[in-house]
């Protein structure tokens, strides 16, 4: 890619899934305030969901299972998942770009 | 606002599959042998941004948080199309590597969160924004603003209605509750998408205006 953008722009998006998001909030979302409210308590809406997950995921709630530091698990599953998604998205785009463009690179 | 599975019934979840796929079959055709290499790194940067964004949750009310969706900021920048496949992509990822939405509730997630934003809400931020003023700054950033309030109000109703079909929550309730909270949500998602589409026609304005796919 000749454009450098891209660097300051994985940049930001690393600070924020590494660093920032270590300060989010982990007061339930939207979805979890009105389900749990509804629901009657959080216990009630765990025993609802639990063991219904379809499949493992390798990191469930954004941290890297077996670190014992809370924070480097954390910003590791961030700096995973954001490095993952920029490789995703521009393989896609690679792949679904102008044919005639391929034979000039 | 990921569903988890055990939400929705199989009828409604096989629904938005079919409908979620049908949305992006026809997306990845749209924009299949229409990236420009300009769009590529751009692709890489906004889906990077809006996974790392969506992490990000910030306290909205007691005891509650939300997070950016980000369909709108994509869309706004790569045209309904083109993001609404990067926004399908975060999901995916989401589901299958972090247990963040569940995978039976992934097309429906994919639709409310994703493409209510990129395709519903892009067409009403382009409106907007001929409305104000097609080349003003005031047109774009009032458009993307106004779109990205409504990507989220729009996602929660959407939300609601299919757990409520499931039978989980009460209709009218789950309603009023999630539109409630989002409509505060939305305010943030508004904040984010003004402030970086701004900053980008302040220093890249290029990068805005590339042909929408």
């Amino acid at each position: 890619m000749k454009e450098k953008y891209w660097i300051y722009g994985l940049g930001i998006a690393l600070i924020v899934g590494c660093v920032i998001s270590l300060f989010a909030s982990s007061h339930p979302d939207g979805l979890e305030r009105v389900a749990i409210d509804l629901f009657g308590g959080e216990e009630e809406l765990e025993e609802h969901i639990e063991g219904k997950e379809v499949i493992n995921s390798p990191m469930p709630d954004y941290v890297v299972p077996g670190i014992e530091n809370e924070t480097l698990a954390a910003s590791l599953a961030g700096l995973i998942g954001v490095l993952l998604m920029f490789v995703l998205a521009v393989g896609i785009g690679k792949l679904l770009k102008k044919e005639n463009n391929n034979l000039n690179n | 606002m990921h569903i988890p599975d055990g939400f929705l019934t199989p009828e409604i979840w096989v629904g938005m599959w079919l409908i979620s796929i049908i949305i992006l079959g026809y997306s990845v055709s749209k924009v299949n042998k229409k990236l420009g290499d300009k769009h590529i790194p751009l692709m890489g940067v906004l889906a990077a941004f809006i996974f790392a964004g969506q992490m990000l949750n910030t306290p909205v009310a007691a005891g509650t948080s939300g997070h950016m969706l980000g369909g709108v900021l994509a869309a706004s920048f790569l045209g309904a199309f083109a993001a609404s496949v990067i926004m399908a992509a975060v999901f995916i990822v989401q589901a299958v590597f972090f247990q963040d939405g569940g995978i039976t509730a992934l097309g429906a997630n994919m639709f409310n969160m994703g493409f209510i934003g990129t395709i519903v809400c892009y067409y009403i931020y382009r409106g907007i924004r001929r409305l104000i003023g097609e080349d003003t700054k005031k047109g774009i950033l009032t458009g993307v603003g106004v779109a990205a309030w409504l990507a989220v109000v729009l996602a929660s109703a959407a939300t609601s209605i299919e757990i409520a079909a499931s039978g989980v929550f009460p209709l009218k309730e789950s309603l009023i509750a999630m539109v409630g909270v989002h409509s505060i949500i939305g305010i943030i998602e508004a904040g984010i998408t003004v402030s970086v589409v701004s900053y980008v026609l302040k220093v890249r304005p290029d990068l805005f205006n590339l042909e929408k796919i």
